[in-house]
């Protein structure tokens, strides 16, 4: 659960987040949509306290973490799960290790460690791949080992910031259901997109920010007036993702 | 804990292998410090054991006596110095031992051209060793109030200037050494920022994921001691090697033309082990810690 209330965020004289008042249940499924720059990326690093919000309050499964400690940061990360565009894979690491530094670092047992990081790998459906390393695996694979981490220690939370946006359509179709999957578990995902025909098909919650401040939220459709996009985001082409361009 | 010191110490090992070309420079810039240092090192405890065996050769006092002075009365003199316990050794030196001595010790085959001396001209002696080279002052005081000593003869400032020169000489090595370790110091902490640098995102990835400062630093520490003990080991037996190569060429040669003992092999390398080994690894520690403080702020 994240509870947003009046939360302002600035840098310098740039608005990143403006008076933002916001609710996710658990179990929610959260499309975070809108241009470049709008403030999507300030919403998702408030909630991993990698920026402190100017004012307001923001509560992430009942604690209020404006107020934590340099110390009790890692604690809330641990509670949340993140995935990124560019997966984000320690590359010395195999994908076994990979996945299984999630766990040693909240000092989880050698042997919980060997049996919960093959279940999670099969989960995500890669593991024939446990000992390679992640310049080793495709674009789509490497997506599924960082989901695989991220999920691995039960968060509460499920953070993506652009999980598709390496992918080619079907290997991103692919991640949204495993990701549909981890929802239906109960695990929260709030997601940032910008892969309109994903948000429509998915016809899930849908939150649009726009010069920091939520212009829509509601469920169904990335936005009525496709044109906004075009104009704010030049690489978002419209119509649907096989279009999309990096 | 314990569990968390075997994973950081785990996981530092592979660090070192799977970063091996960054362990292989840090490994090398710590080496060539050590060498460094230990070239000095061996120098400095081989001239200090030359002073200090050069030191017990002017240990010694010479009272030359005028003729008229009768054996027994050097004896009488011998009987009230002997008490003073800054003497080591007391005993009369007639001139006609003395010149014997002279012959062999000086002259050698070349003795035979002092035969040709009519008179020895030589005077009888009391030979004194003392037990430190500052009591020599002492000494020679107590000497000079005795009648019938000609001179007084001992080699306080020819030790004096020796012990002056290697003092500085010490001194000067000592602050070529510290600029080296500082120096060491700075260059590995660079190499080891290189390799955090060079892995900045995969601290960040493990911040991302949670992990606590100390636990990202854990596996770099150990990395960083492991690489500095790899130094050390590998630096002990090149120099020992080399030092030892050294001592068999040199050490007869040295001890027949300037009477210099060279310090034995083995006793080098049991310092050097511990020198060694605790400057490697604390580099190593050091340098890792430094070079990470920067990416680890929150």
């Amino acid at each position: 659960m994240i509870v947003f209330e009046n939360v302002t965020k600035n840098y310098n004289s740039n608005i990143g987040l403006d008076n933002v008042s916001i609710r996710i249940n658990k179990g929610d499924f959260v499309f975070l949509v809108g241009p470049s720059g709008a403030g999507k990326s300030t919403f998702i690093k408030l909630i991993l306290k990698e920026i402190d919000a100017d004012s307001g309050s923001i509560k992430v499964n009942g604690k209020e973490i404006t107020t934590l400690s340099n110390r009790e940061i890692p604690i809330l990360r641990r509670s949340t799960g993140i995935v990124f565009q560019d997966f984000r894979l320690l590359p010395k690491k195999t994908v076994f290790e990979n996945v299984a530094f999630a766990m040693e670092i909240i000092h989880q047992s050698p042997r919980q460690i060997r049996r919960q990081v093959p279940q999670v790998l099969s989960l995500v459906g890669i593991s024939n791949k446990a000992n390679k390393y992640p310049e080793e695996l495709s674009a789509g694979e490497q997506q599924r080992v960082a989901i695989a981490r991220a999920i691995v220690n039960n968060p509460t939370v499920l953070i993506a910031d652009e999980p598709t946006g390496n992918l080619d359509p079907n290997t991103a179709w692919e991640i949204m259901r495993l990701l549909e999957q981890i929802n239906m578990r109960g695990t929260t995902i709030v997601m940032v997109t910008h892969a309109k025909d994903i948000v429509d098909k998915m016809g899930k919650r849908v939150v649009k920010i726009e010069g920091g401040r939520i212009v829509r939220d509601e469920f169904g459709q990335y936005g009525m007036r496709d044109e906004d996009m075009i104009n704010h985001h030049g690489a978002y082409q419209g119509g649907g993702l096989g279009q999309y361009v990096k | 804990m314990l569990s968390k010191f075997w994973y950081s110490t785990k996981q530092g090992c592979i660090q070192v292998f799977r970063n091996r070309a960054m362990s292989l420079a840090s490994l090398f810039s710590i080496m060539a410090m050590l060498l460094i240092l230990g070239l000095f090192f061996v120098v400095m405890v081989n001239i200090g054991v030359a002073v200090e065996e050069a030191k017990q050769d002017f240990e010694s006092v010479s009272a030359y006596l005028e003729d008229d002075v009768t054996t027994q009365d050097a004896e009488t003199i011998i009987m009230q110095l002997a008490g003073m316990e800054e003497i080591a050794e007391i005993y009369y030196l007639d001139k006609d031992t003395a010149m014997e001595q002279w012959k062999v010790q000086q002259w050698g085959d070349d003795a035979y051209m002092l035969d040709g001396l009519v008179e020895n001209p030589l005077p009888n002696s009391i030979e004194i060793t003392v037990r430190e080279l500052s009591d020599a002052d002492k000494v020679a005081e107590v000497l000079g109030t005795f009648d019938g000593i000609m001179k007084i003869n001992y080699y306080k400032e020819t030790v004096d200037k020796l012990v002056k020169v290697t003092d500085a000489l010490t001194k000067g090595m000592l602050v070529i050494m510290a600029f080296l370790v500082i120096v060491s110091v700075v260059v590995v902490s660079n190499t080891v920022k290189l390799t955090v640098f060079a892995r900045q995102r995969e601290i960040e990835i493990m911040k991302y994921v949670g992990a606590t400062n100390w636990f990202i630093r854990g596996p770099f520490l150990i990395e960083g001691i492991v690489i500095g003990l790899i130094s050390a080991f590998v630096s002990v037996v090149l120099t020992g090697l080399v030092y030892s190569r050294i001592v068999s060429m040199v050490a007869l040669d040295l001890n027949l033309i300037m009477g210099m003992q060279m310090v034995g092999t083995a006793f080098m390398v049991k310092n050097l082990v511990w020198i060694f080994v605790s400057l490697g690894v604390s580099i190593g520690a050091v340098g890792s810690i430094i070079s990470m403080r920067r990416f680890l702020d929150t």
